[in-house]
């Protein structure tokens, strides 16, 4: 038992601080590590997030939820115990959770990437005691390779499909994949069109001073697209949507298309069949094996707990390696997505999908 | 092997036809013939020899990747795919290391070579080759070393590919193509050359193969247009006399003449220039009946046979065509003629045990046929084969003038008890089930088959995040569950089987459905099973399964 931090059925939970974090019941106060489904939730009484995380928990959570922000780094103080939360470089105002207390430090990492990303604030490791550190990716097949040759790929996915007349379709999570591709391409190829559930984040993110290239939703234009049986602009276009839209009726209008998605879970080659999709990029804005492992190490946490993904692997490694670590239920987005459930659905106007993968 | 990596990604991203014929037309273009003709070896299918056993390309794999065995395991379970793994796994390449060889000086200057080598040198000389490639070459030279390459092509796109290149007529490349030639620039400019050329003796024809029917017999018109005879369990074959030789060759092109010798003095008998197409049986004797395909499974790998062997599993050919004639390809011919001068010739044949001919079945009606059918697994046979009167002997699948009725599936309904991974498109979903029915109503489960065919990829999503939360027992990579979902499985015979802990194994289970309608006690039980052994061993009208309803 840790007298900091323990992990309760509505989620974690610091006794000394009365708070939670990313909590998965209602409570009364509530710190956002990042604005993925899984994590923030509707219902609480109230909310801690970060300045530049504010915008898209607004954007999230129901009008009138009470929603307080920090910048990173200044501390809070609930009931005695300090907090303050650290840039986690997973989307746009994402955050590590650090809780002092009595000079034990416990840090929660919420999802994380070590990659820099210009859409949001670079991740840095934070020393504590206690880390709780997510392991989507926690398996020793998962090396990112450098982000500009990926976009590189899109890039020349994107102009072979101009060539072909096929339209570029790129699924991608609609809260920080979607804006990270845009800051990533090259927008002088063509004109890019978002979906419905995407075209809000990128003007929660212009709003707060991330420059992303000229974007149309794609329902305005829908009418055009009717009247007009084949309309040629799409077949030079990028459209980016969420992976749910894959197979809706919503994507029909721009057939022919050359449908790609960019994820983690790309690196393998079932992954990418199973979805029939023409091409994968493999692009995260989770950490890699040597991501984790390095970032847990730059920590110096003396026990480790893992959430979501293949916890139990990294823990076991861990352990092997002298840190001691296990892993924890959580209702974190865990192993699900290593099946893509949300790519399997085919609803018509999707649903926002919970974190990335 | 740039160009060959790049080939094969091209073919592995791409579900259509024509965008993979278009990447292959645009290799073998580009390609030396050197290169085109291995390119073609692997992507028909011909695997190369395994230079090194899987368990030391683990080894050595996690060793360079500075990772336990077991996390290598663990990653294998997440892909699927051996070669896959591997490459995935090593350490990115330093760009200032990469050699840039051909496809051709990658097997006959390294992989050929390496397999002569002892451990410690091939060893070397491994790490070395990884460390010198991209990962997509990585994983393609994984492949060639394990000896399990395999594409999602078929041998008609490549020879569609060639003849597009060529101008040269798809069913005269798959006839080039058959056989075991030895990958070179001489054998690419010989398939490649607009002339015929003189054929290797050896030389066996395309299979003709068929599809399942699927649509009502009425459909398929008259009964008069039809010939119909037993669809047999054994190894479909090409028996080749010519030159004074004989020539045996299994459905995967394999050379087998040596393995079964009692067919030898019957093909001596045949006149020089038959080319045969048949049935290779386990046969009995007694009853004139074929024996189990599970007793031919004796004899298959077997090289060198006792006599004891040969006294206890005797195998027949059973010939249904006739291909070559007098040294003359008459495959064009109608399949009516062709069988006559199959007859006539056997019948002017010595008498021999060991050839017989496909025996028709008649009818007049197509109803007759179905009657006919009922009564396969009394000739120990799978079904019946439709055959067009006036077709030729066409190349590969080919749906209208060949059609397979197997009988009804035998099935039972069983309780998921554990779960693997699966490989390939199920990579990293439990996709993989160990069935168990009940040893008596209400007592505890016994194992009696796995299967993993069958499942759309939904249901496999769904059963995969059932597996997840209800996984009761870890042993590697198997995963034990609550006993709570019912399949119901078919196959296509049941047998005793004392290496079984249940006393039973099933031929070929797959799952039919999910059964959502049905609770783990409503699965079937170990008599059931027996019942259902008793009497499809003892006869009769089998075509209903124990439980259906």
């Amino acid at each position: 038992m840790n007298p900091i931090l323990e992990l309760t059925d509505r989620g974690f939970f610091c006794p000394p601080g009365d708070f939670y974090v990313d909590p998965w019941k209602p409570v009364d106060r509530a710190i956002i590590t990042h604005a993925h489904a899984d994590h923030a939730r509707p219902g609480h009484r109230h909310y801690l997030t970060t300045t530049e995380g504010l915008g898209v928990l607004k954007h999230r959570m129901p009008a009138n939820s009470q929603i307080s922000a920090v910048p990173y780094g200044e501390q809070v103080n609930y009931n005695g115990v300090t907090i303050s939360l650290h840039p986690a470089g997973h989307v746009l105002g994402s955050a590590q959770v650090r809780i002092e207390h009595r000079g034990q430090i416990a840090v929660i990492t919420g999802d994380y990437k070590t990659e820099p990303d210009r859409t949001c604030t670079t991740f840095e490791p934070i020393p504590c005691h206690l880390l709780v550190s997510e392991s989507t990716f926690a398996l020793p097949i998962y090396h990112w390779q450098p982000q500009s040759e990926i976009f590189d790929q899109i890039n020349h996915w994107w102009k072979t499909n101009q060539s072909n007349g096929l339209a570029s379709i790129l699924m991608a999570y609609s809260l920080g994949k979607a804006q990270r591709l845009l800051a990533g391409i090259d927008p002088t190829i063509g004109s890019i069109y978002c979906h419905g559930a995407v075209e809000p984040l990128n003007a929660v993110y212009r709003d707060y001073g991330i420059a992303l290239p000229p974007t149309q939703y794609v329902s305005e234009t829908a009418r055009d697209a009717k009247s007009k049986k084949t309309d040629p602009q799409w077949s030079q276009s990028l459209v980016i949507a969420p992976p749910a839209a894959l197979g809706s009726t919503w994507m029909r209008r721009f057939s022919p298309f050359s449908t790609a998605f960019a994820s983690g879970w790309m690196t393998i080659r079932g992954a990418r069949r199973r979805q029939s999709l023409d091409k994968g990029f493999v692009l995260s804005d989770h950490a890699d094996w040597n991501g984790l492992v390095a970032s847990i190490k730059a920590t110096g946490a003396e026990q480790v707990w893992l959430t979501h993904g293949y916890s139990a692997t990294l823990a076991r490694y861990l352990c092997g390696i002298g840190i001691e670590a296990k892993s924890v239920d959580t209702h974190f987005t865990g192993e699900s997505g290593s099946s893509d459930p949300e790519l399997t659905s085919s609803a018509p106007e999707p649903q926002e999908s919970a974190g990335d993968s | 092997m740039k160009k060959f990596a790049e080939l094969y990604a091209a073919l592995d991203e791409s579900t259509k036809t024509t965008v993979k014929v278009a990447a292959l037309v645009d290799y073998f273009r580009n390609a030396t013939a050197s290169d085109s003709a291995w390119a073609i070896s692997f992507l028909i299918g011909r695997k190369p020899r395994q230079v090194v056993p899987s368990k030391l390309l683990r080894e050595w794999a996690a060793e360079l990747a500075e990772i336990p065995l077991w996390l290598f395991e663990e990653s294998y379970h997440a892909v699927g795919d051996l070669a896959e793994t591997i490459a995935l796994l090593l350490p990115s390449p330093n760009i200032d290391d990469l050699i840039q060889k051909s496809l051709t000086d990658w097997v006959e200057n390294q992989l050929q070579i390496m397999a002569k080598m002892p451990e410690q040198d091939k060893k070397q000389a491994l790490i070395q080759s990884w460390q010198s490639m991209t990962i997509p070459e990585r994983f393609i030279w994984n492949k060639l070393i394990t000896g399990a390459f395999r594409v999602g092509v078929s041998q008609s796109l490549v020879t569609r590919a060639l003849s597009e290149l060529t101008g040269i007529e798809a069913a005269v490349l798959a006839h080039r193509m058959m056989g075991d030639w030895q990958p070179s620039p001489e054998f690419y400019f010989k398939l490649t050359q607009a002339e015929s050329h003189e054929t290797d003796p050896k030389q066996l024809y395309p299979f003709y193969l068929a599809h399942p029917l699927e649509q009502p017999l009425e459909e398929l018109g008259e009964p008069g247009e039809w010939s119909a005879e037993w669809k047999w369990d054994g190894i479909r074959s090409q028996l080749i006399r010519r030159n004074g030789q004989t020539h045996i060759w299994s459905r995967g092109e394999e050379l087998v003449t040596e393995r079964y010798p009692e067919l030898h003095p019957l093909a001596e008998l045949l006149p020089d220039g038959t080319v045969i197409d048949g049935e290779l049986l386990p046969w009995d004797f007694n009853s004139n009946l074929p024996l189990p395909f599970t007793a031919l499974q004796k004899r298959i790998g077997r090289k060198t046979v006792t006599k004891k062997l040969l006294a206890e599993i005797p195998v027949v050919i059973v010939a249904y065509d006739l291909l070559e004639h007098e040294s003359v390809d008459i495959r064009p011919l109608p399949f009516h003629e062709r069988r006559s001068k199959l007859e006539s010739m056997i019948r002017n044949m010595a008498e021999s045990n060991h050839m017989k001919v496909s025996p028709v079945v008649n009818f007049n009606l197509w109803d007759e046929l179905v009657e006919a059918r009922s009564n396969s697994r009394q000739q120990m046979v799978e079904g019946l084969m439709l055959k067009r009167q006036d077709s030729p002997y066409r190349v590969g699948r080919k749906r209208g003038d060949w059609w397979k009725w197997k009988v009804q599936p035998l099935s039972m309904d069983c309780i998921m008890t554990m779960a693997q991974r699966g490989s390939g498109r199920r990579a990293s979903l439990y996709s993989d089930y160990t069935f168990a029915v009940w040893d008596k109503p209400g007592g505890s489960l016994v194992t009696v088959a796995k299967a993993y065919s069958g499942l759309t990829d939904a249901e496999i999503g769904k059963i995969d995040a059932f597996v997840k939360k209800n996984t009761t027992d870890k042993f590697g990579p198997v995963r034990a569950v609550k006993p709570e979902i019912v399949m119901e499985l078919a196959f296509e015979a049941i047998q005793l089987s004392p290496r079984h802990k249940s006393g039973i194994a099933v031929r070929f289970p797959r799952i039919v459905r999910i059964r959502d309608d049905k609770k783990p006690e409503d699965a079937d039980t170990l008599d059931n099973l027996k019942q259902l052994l008793a009497s499809f061993t003892q006869d009769s009208s089998l075509n209903e399964s124990p439980e259906s309803e």
